[in-house]
């Protein structure tokens, strides 16, 4: 079976002074998190939609897809957790309370903001987390990454031409996860910003599929304005 | 929900464009095969009018091609039926015109946007099932095939009944399937075939003569023709046709020209000759090339050696380098396996 957890966790605190969460703004005629999840709705390879969404817009975000999306029985909301791997593992908890999962089941984690995520990527997401364990979508840097501990000056310049920028999805054999998320020591979570590090400390390959640069994660105000006149070239 | 289309903005410039689209009372069509037809190559190098380019551009291009129903909320298909894509989509009905003829009809990558799409957004009654274990190079360009049914329905309907010897000028695509169809609807028929390239004309094995056009015997003569040229050709084809022909004979144009062809109308008149064009096909036609595939699945075969090249397209470039390849190969489909 394949999962999708739609990660809309955060309250969007970057997105200025707005009282309720980036995913939810319109883009177009419809929020920016319906558009997302009627990508992966159109695909019957997923067995269920999981939005993870913080615990006091649940019923709003329900509410949304009974008003948006007619044939939702698909699409569940959960809670969210607190930082973006809690939100992971609730999905993944969720998940496990199901009787019949098995070793080769996936999730595809991506992002409620990134509503212009193709067909060839989440494709792509299914098989390489199929034939992998895991992967992570990602881009070619295209700006010079420094690096700083300090927040003042440089501590070193990695060669560009080994950075990429993260997008999302992640995906990951479920059992996989689990158990490599169990290793992590506590202290090691609460650094673990990111969902595919649970691989790659844990000695664990994960295979880079291509994003686009396209795929955009709607986080500034800016990013909406981007993403409202894209929209309306056609 | 969001899609991303692939329009041409301007000659051999590829932009993508995002459009919101409606799921429901639609069906959504994930392109899987597509083919490069000529009218692809005229916008993709700017070699039509200007005034022409402006209306149409931006535009995304192709109009053969197959794709693999994702989502279906008509209940006209299954998920993971694969189907043929028809271009024309008319937007009223006729009892006597046909849809291909009405001038209402729009057309994709002509009048709106081709298959370069991420999904394609289709109303049920613009997609025909196809088998799933058929060749999908072959059936990415079932319109093309269409195009010579729909031409080969019309003659049926039109010419008298003393069919002996059909001849078909052209020997590019259009010609390779118009006289293979022709001769597997018409077994009993001698089918000749006239070009310009030896090595072109090898590959109608299937044809019971083949000419080249400055090397024909004086004894031969025809009952019916088709005019597969196009472009410039067409006139010396034509002269050629109505040289040939026997009185009463009918005359299929099926070649696009860019230019206005003179016609020597008065052996027309003489012979009394009865000249049809044909262009583009409708629903109906497209399920009729579907049944010749299932009937005579050695006519998949003989199309197989027209598939010239199969590129991945994965991404803007891939686009580029496929029509650029394409615009240099002599004879030959070019199927993209969009991946895009």
């Amino acid at each position: 079976m394949i999962f999708v957890a739609i990660l809309a966790g955060g309250t969007g605190t970057r997105m200025g002074n707005m009282d309720k969460p980036k995913q939810f703004l319109l883009l177009g005629d419809k929020p920016i998190i319906i558009h997302t999840i009627e990508k992966f709705l159109i695909n019957e390879k997923f067995e269920e939609i999981i939005v993870l969404s913080p615990k006091q817009w649940i019923s709003h975000t329900e509410d949304l897809i009974l008003k948006y999306i007619p044939n939702s029985n698909k699409v569940k909301v959960i809670e969210g957790g607190k930082l973006r791997n809690d939100t992971i593992m609730n999905a993944i908890n969720y998940i496990d309370n199901k009787p019949d999962i098995k070793e080769e089941d996936i999730i595809v984690t991506h992002d409620s903001v990134r509503p212009f995520i193709t067909h060839r990527i989440i494709e792509e997401n299914i098989k390489y987390a199929k034939e992998y364990g895991a992967c992570d979508t990602v881009i070619p840097a295209t700006d010079t990454i420094v690096e700083s501990t300090d927040g003042n000056f440089i501590k070193s310049v990695p060669n560009r031409e080994n950075m990429y920028q993260g997008q999302t999805p992640q995906s990951f054999n479920i059992i996989k996860l689990k158990q490599l998320y169990n290793n992590v020591s506590e202290k090691e979570k609460e650094i673990l910003t990111d969902a595919c590090k649970i691989f790659s400390i844990n000695n664990e390959k994960v295979f880079l599929v291509q994003g686009e640069v396209s795929n955009i994660k709607i986080t500034y105000p800016h990013d909406l304005k981007v993403a409202t006149s894209i929209l309306k070239e056609t | 929900m969001i899609n991303t289309i692939y329009r041409l903005v301007s000659p051999k410039l590829i932009e993508e464009v995002y459009g919101e689209v409606n799921l429901e009372n639609n069906v959504i069509v994930r392109p899987t095969h597509l083919s490069i037809c000529q009218a692809d190559q005229r916008y993709f190098h700017g070699n039509r009018d200007p005034e022409t380019l402006a209306k149409k551009l931006p535009m995304a291009l192709i109009h053969e091609g197959i794709g693999e129903v994702i989502h279906d909320e008509t209940g006209t298909f299954e998920n993971g039926d694969l189907v043929v894509i028809i271009p024309n989509t008319p937007i009223e009905d006729d009892d006597i015109i046909a849809e291909n003829y009405l001038r209402s009809s729009n057309f994709r990558a002509s009048g709106f946007d081709g298959f370069m799409q991420d999904y394609v957004i289709s109303d049920p009654n613009r997609l025909v099932k196809i088998p799933n274990d058929i060749n999908r190079e072959v059936a990415a360009f079932t319109e093309l095939i269409s195009v010579s049914a729909h031409s080969i329905s019309r003659f049926s309907k039109l010419a008298h009944k003393r069919k002996n010897k059909i001849g078909v000028w052209g020997d590019g695509n259009l010609g390779y399937i118009t006289s293979l169809l022709l001769k597997i609807i018409f077994p009993e028929s001698k089918i000749v075939v006239f070009g310009k390239n030896d090595e072109k004309l090898n590959l109608f094995t299937f044809a019971d003569d083949t000419f080249k056009i400055n090397e024909i015997p004086e004894d031969i003569k025809i009952d019916h023709a088709f005019e597969c040229v196009g472009g410039r050709g067409s006139q010396l084809a034509l002269d050629q046709i109505i040289d040939l022909i026997h009185p009463e004979g009918t005359i299929s144009l099926l070649g696009v020209s860019e230019y206005p062809v003179p016609i020597n109308t008065r052996m027309v008149l003489e012979k009394g000759l009865l000249v049809f064009g044909t262009s583009r096909s409708g629903r109906k036609d497209f399920i009729k090339t579907i049944e010749i595939f299932k009937e005579y699945p050695r006519v998949l075969k003989y199309l197989e050696n027209i598939v010239n090249d199969t590129i991945e397209i994965k991404n803007l470039e891939d686009i580029n380098i496929a029509f650029e390849k394409d615009f240099n190969s002599s004879f030959g489909k070019t199927v993209l396996l969009w991946n895009k």
